[in-house]
């Protein structure tokens, strides 16, 4: 037998055996050590909660979150502009985060264009409601009246982004990573363009007016109803309406994507992102994966599009600029690339920070110039990126995959075991699980017993 | 320093006490797996923790198993080279060669650097088109199969140099591998069809089986990454039997083992063939490849020099002649064929 | 210029080829001015392509240092902006663009430098994935837009930079000189295509005869190798990306001949991925392709907005990246810096 027995564990004489390839000491960033952040305490602490202790805690949750707008929290609220419009914009942004990260972050795949489909979404609700354009579909009465042409059109917004998607995807996702990221942005310009110049469907640089949006609540004082964009100045404005409804779709959103994250859909993204060929050779199909994502990532913007047509019941080209998808980019990579909850982090961020700042004068005590530092929005998120991908590349919320629906069970045990350790040390883990292993069963007693031995163990290895 | 919170702290340092801790930890394990199964990492939980049935080895033997309809026959050619030649722009990597794999066997494909060995494996598994000649498997010709189909179709490969997916647990690598037996796709898993359900489940249950198998149960949830350099290379061998093949091609699986890791690979590849899996085995080391192979077929310049079993090619003065140079110091130590 | 063909059949997108052919060699002229500029920005993108297998994503944002750097100079020779061209006499002009384009030269060149060093480097140390380092470029290329629009404003009083174009300095009024095949060949043209032409060819030979761009090649054939065989490859890196930003320098001062009002902030973008697909279009990493790439892109897009209309321009530069990439993604030369010279 190769291995040292204790009696040569002075540390001097180690193994023939070639070490497996860990990064030298120190240079691990603590967040890709196993289970070092406080993201991973959080998790274990989730993971360990029973399934209704997790409704329990995550039901208040959503609920609280859904009424930040209202509670108006004196350090949370904007001054500049309505905390309802920009929980709104949030609510948009959130859903295009989960679109892209389906793309960038799960698939690795990098669209520099999303902001096209974010744009066909828009448009396709715009041609088909607004008054102005030549194929305007709505009609006085039944599903495509005005109270319902929002909806009624939805699924063909999401259908028509999807295709285009697919149109995108098909020609271009063979291309190597780095090509496809320069011809998703000549397709997201390309998008704009066509916007702007086929005036005779979209407007052109005019855009088109009043596009259709649910007419629901209509009373006395809101002839249009509740969605309508003269629902302003009341503590239930239109920005707060729309919030809760895009609150709707990113957690259906979030409940299919993590479906498809949990199954062979989502290890094979990830299997792609890892080593493509290896995938494909393990029987990966991995092309038609990669335009599931596409597609997938697609049809999520043209819904958050949508949203947005609906709210501001205008669309314009120059709302679509190339830029918003390095932003949209943004929010993804600060969240944390592959972590559905990161990503909405990192749009809230993107879409609070600067209206945070707008309006205000003075911060803490310090006189401030708001507006000029929300001005610079873009300056500084060039920045946060440039030092984010030296010092934290995985985000502010590190990915940690859960690519298993029901190896749950295994990983729960796995965790277990960790949350025994006594200073949660990974060594220490190894003490407890090796006998527990080796028995079969039993990890109490003795277990415990052994963790304790084996730290003083490790102590005195270390001095 | 006493209250560094150790594993927190810096990797390598910590590193040695590590080893040492692990080595004795490790001992009832080293039976049972392979030795010194826990010297890089904690091993976190065990599969037969969750799964308390798979400690019965001949329960995963069962699972295991290659259950899959082979049309072949058992002691026919389940895969076979015909006069497939490989050519890249002027260099003629594969000459006119013709050899079979008959199923149940474990087939050596060996040949000095350079002898066309690995081209010869990347032409069966789909990575290069045979510039001539036809790969038939199973009774069907591998024309124009892309390679995602000819894994469905049962050849399963490992890497020389390892390609795990590193950011994937063990498990989730194994998983990755029954996914190419998966019907349900994006429709159903997004609506969590109960078909698609019931793939998962298995996919696991018999992904955890495999794990066993190979001996890196105890490393379920480790990332790929974490997991000792032998580690790493049984989780690729379990990796491709969960794609269930009726095929398994390894590309030099002892690449960088000591004798005492070699000889509990050969036990596995043995293990692996009782089991009912037909083996090519690509080794460059003879005493691995004399003790464990059924045939051996020996390249050389991109051609055949030699075929048969182990005995006869081993004293074919052409494959002597061919093997004259290459290091052979491993040859003295032991017998060519070690009992398990 | 010819917008909406009246033959067209479909009103959204005018489609006419008679006009084409009535304009063809003045359109092909001017098409290889842009595409002078573009295939001086695409040597960057393909060097630097060549050498670290990256997407500078930021290039463009180097030229768009560079018109600003050569503007700058001219404000500092004593120019100002007016609505009349500066007459000074055959010879000084010269020698006034001349400093201009130095001055676009150096500000560019410098900038690359200092992003490779600040942006790129720490990357490399770390063994960062391609994605990083494309996401780190898209960082940059914010951040030096942003620069623009409100620090530089701010750092030079309301004289260089913020939210409008430079008003244009006008050192050279076009005239027409001659006629070629009945297309004006104006003195901006011809200063454009010279240059350009002056500049290629030496870059060329500093690639491929001397000793530094051996080591470039060698870097790009085989880093590992060439770095055994001495050859520094942090020093070759630092070359590649001054070479690049030199010439997006020099491009920068021969485009704001062609466009004078054309210094914004936001100028360097679409040039930039203009300029990539013309490096792609010759193939990624090919010197000579690039340059090749440049000049066809130039003078298809000049056709395309003719046939389409100039609101098209940009759709048929992309588009026609998109079917390359699909039906020839090496290029039309083929990748690869080290077997430019073949």
């Amino acid at each position: 037998m190769s291995t040292s027995t204790p009696a040569e564990n002075d540390g001097t004489t180690q193994p023939v055996r070639p070490r497996p390839e860990l990064p030298p000491a120190g240079q691990t960033p603590v967040a890709q050590r196993p289970h070092g952040g406080l993201g991973d305490r959080f998790r274990l602490w989730w993971d360990a909660l029973a399934r209704p202790a997790q409704w329990g805690v995550g039901v208040p949750f959503i609920l609280f979150v859904a009424l930040l707008p209202i509670l108006n929290i004196p350090v949370l609220t904007t001054v500049g502009t309505n905390f309802g419009a920009v929980m709104a914009q949030f609510g948009m942004y959130a859903l295009i985060a989960i679109g892209l990260n389906v793309v960038v972050g799960q698939a690795g795949l990098l669209d520099l264009g999303y902001v096209g489909f974010y744009a066909i979404g828009a448009y396709t609700l715009a041609i088909l409601t607004s008054p102005d354009s030549p194929w305007n579909v709505t009609q006085p009465e039944g599903w495509l009246s005005d109270d319902w042409a929002w909806l009624a059109i939805l699924p063909v917004a999401v259908a028509i982004t999807a295709m285009s998607g697919l149109v995108l995807g098909s020609p271009t996702l063979r291309l190597r990573g780095d090509y496809l990221a320069i011809v998703t942005l000549g397709f997201g310009e390309i998008v704009r363009l066509l916007a702007d110049n086929l005036d005779e469907i979209t407007g052109g640089g005019q855009g088109l007016k009043s596009v259709a949006y649910p007419r629901l609540g209509v009373t006395e004082e809101l002839p249009n109803g509740v969605f309508s964009a003269g629902n302003v100045g009341t503590t239930l404005n239109s920005g707060v309406w729309w919030f809760w409804l895009s609150l709707v779709f990113i957690i259906i959103s979030l409940m299919l994507v993590g479906n498809l994250e949990r199954s062979r859909v989502g290890r094979a993204w990830v299997a792609i992102r890892e080593d493509e060929d290896a995938a494909e050779i393990m029987g990966v199909p991995t092309f038609r994966f990669k335009l599931w994502a596409f597609v997938i990532g697609a049809s999520i913007g043209g819904v958050s599009g949508a949203i947005y047509a609906g709210q501001v019941q205008f669309v314009i080209p120059t709302n679509f600029n190339i830029i918003n998808s390095v932003l949209f980019l943004c929010a993804v990579v600060l969240g944390g690339q592959g972590n559905k909850l990161g990503v909405i982090l990192g749009a809230f961020i993107i879409v609070y920070l600067p209206n945070f700042f707008l309006g205000r004068t003075s911060l803490f005590g310090i006189p401030i110039d708001g507006n000029e530092i929300a001005n610079y929005k873009y300056l500084f998120f060039g920045v946060a990126l440039m030092v984010l991908m030296i010092f934290r590349p995985q985000g502010l919320i590190p990915v940690r995959q859960k690519l298993l629906t029901y190896g749950r069970e295994l990983y729960v045990a796995a965790r277990r075991t960790l949350a025994k350790m006594p200073d949660g040390g990974p060594q220490a883990a190894y003490a407890t699980a090796a006998p527990a292993s080796g028995t079969g069963s039993g990890t109490d007693g003795p277990a415990g017993n052994g963790a304790g031995e084996r730290d003083e163990t490790t102590d005195g290895g270390n001095r | 320093m006493s209250n560094d919170p150790g594993g927190m702290g810096a990797g390598g340092d910590v590193g040695d006490a590590h080893l040492s801790l692990s080595a004795d930890a490790g001992e009832p394990m080293a039976e049972k797996y392979l030795p010194g199964a826990g010297l890089a990492e904690p091993v976190m939980v065990d599969v037969t923790e969750v799964r308390p049935e798979l400690a019965d080895s001949a329960l995963v033997d069962a699972i295991v198993a290659a259950d899959r309809t082979v049309r072949t026959e058992v002691g026919e050619p389940l895969l076979r080279m015909e006069d497939v030649s490989v050519v890249f722009g002027g260099l003629t990597a594969l000459d006119s060669v013709s050899f079979d794999i008959r199923r149940g066997e474990i087939l050596g494909l060996i040949g000095p650097n350079g002898a066309g060995k690995t081209t010869a494996f990347n032409a069966m598994t789909g990575v290069y088109r045979p510039t001539k000649g036809l790969v038939r498997f199973d009774g069907q010709v591998l024309g124009k199969a892309k390679r995602n189909q000819i894994t469905r179709l049962g050849i399963a490969r490992t890497f020389q140099n390892i390609r795990l997916f590193n950011e994937m647990t063990a498990l989730e690598n194994v998983v990755v591998g029954t996914d190419a037996r998966h019907r349900t796709s994006v429709p159903g898993a997004l609506l969590r069809t109960r078909r698609h359900r019931q793939e998962e489940r298995d996919a696991i249950d018999r992904s955890m089986a495999i794990l066993e198998f190979v001996g890196v149960g105890a490393r379920a949830t480790e990332k790929a990454r974490n997991l000792s350099y032998g580690e790493q290379r049984r989780l690729e061998i379990a990796r491709a039997l969960a794609t269930e093949p009726k095929l398994l091609c390894l590309d030099e699986p002892a690449a960088g083992f000591n004798p005492a890791e070699k000889e509990a690979l050969m036990d596995l590849i043995r293990h692996i063939r009782d089991d009912g899996y037909t083996v090519l085995l690509i080794e460059h080391d003879m005493r691995l490849v004399r003790g464990v192979t059924d045939r051996i077929v020996v390249l050389e310049f991109g051609k055949v020099i030699a075929e048969g079993t182990p005995e006869d090619v081993t004293s074919d003065p052409k494959v002597i002649a061919a093997y004259l140079g290459v290091p052979d110091e491993e040859l003295p130590e032991g017998d060519a064929d070690a009992p398990a | 210029m010819l917008v909406h063909g009246v033959l067209a059949a479909d009103p959204l997108i005018g489609f006419d080829l008679a006009a084409l052919g009535r304009n063809f060699w003045a359109l092909t002229v001017d098409g290889l001015t842009y595409g002078a500029v573009y295939a001086l920005v695409a040597v960057g993108y393909t060097l630097v392509y060549g050498v670290l297998r990256l997407i500078n994503f930021a290039h463009s944002e180097i030229f768009m240092l560079g018109m600003f750097g050569q503007y700058a100079t001219l404000l500092a020779l004593g120019f100002y902006p007016s609505g009349d061209a500066f007459d000074k006499g055959i010879l000084l002009t010269v020698l006034y663009l001349g400093i201009a384009m130095i001055g676009g030269m150096v500000v560019a060149g410098g900038a690359a430098v200092g992003l490779e060093r600040v942006a790129y480097r720490p990357l490399r140390k770390r063994g960062a994935p391609s994605l990083v380092f494309l996401i780190t470029a898209i960082g940059a290329s914010f951040v030096i837009q942003e620069f623009v629009h409100f620090v530089l404003p701010a750092l030079t009083g309301g004289e260089l930079g913020g939210v409008n174009a430079e008003q244009p300095i006008r050192l050279v009024e076009p005239e027409v000189q001659f006629t070629l095949f009945g297309a004006n060949v104006t003195n901006v043209t011809l200063i454009i295509i010279f240059s350009a032409l002056i500049l290629a060819l030496a870059t060329d030979m500093f690639i491929n005869r001397t000793k530094f761009g051996r080591g470039i090649r060698a870097v790009a054939q085989d880093p590992v190798t060439a770095t055994l065989m001495g050859v520094s490859r942090e020093r070759i890196i630092m070359l590649t990306f001054l070479i690049g930003g030199v010439l997006a320098g020099a491009a920068a001062l021969l485009y704001t001949l062609r466009v004078p009002n054309g210094i914004i902030y936001s100028g360097g973008f679409i040039l930039g991925i203009k300029a990539f697909s013309a490096a792609v279009l010759g193939g990624i990493g090919n010197l000579r392709g690039a340059l090749l790439g440049g000049l066809l892109l130039g003078v298809m897009e000049n056709y395309g907005q003719v046939v389409f209309g100039t609101e098209w321009r940009d759709v048929v530069a992309f588009v026609l990246l998109i079917v390359v990439l699909m039906f020839r993604p090496t290029g039309i030369l083929g990748e690869s810096l080290g077997r430019a010279r073949a």
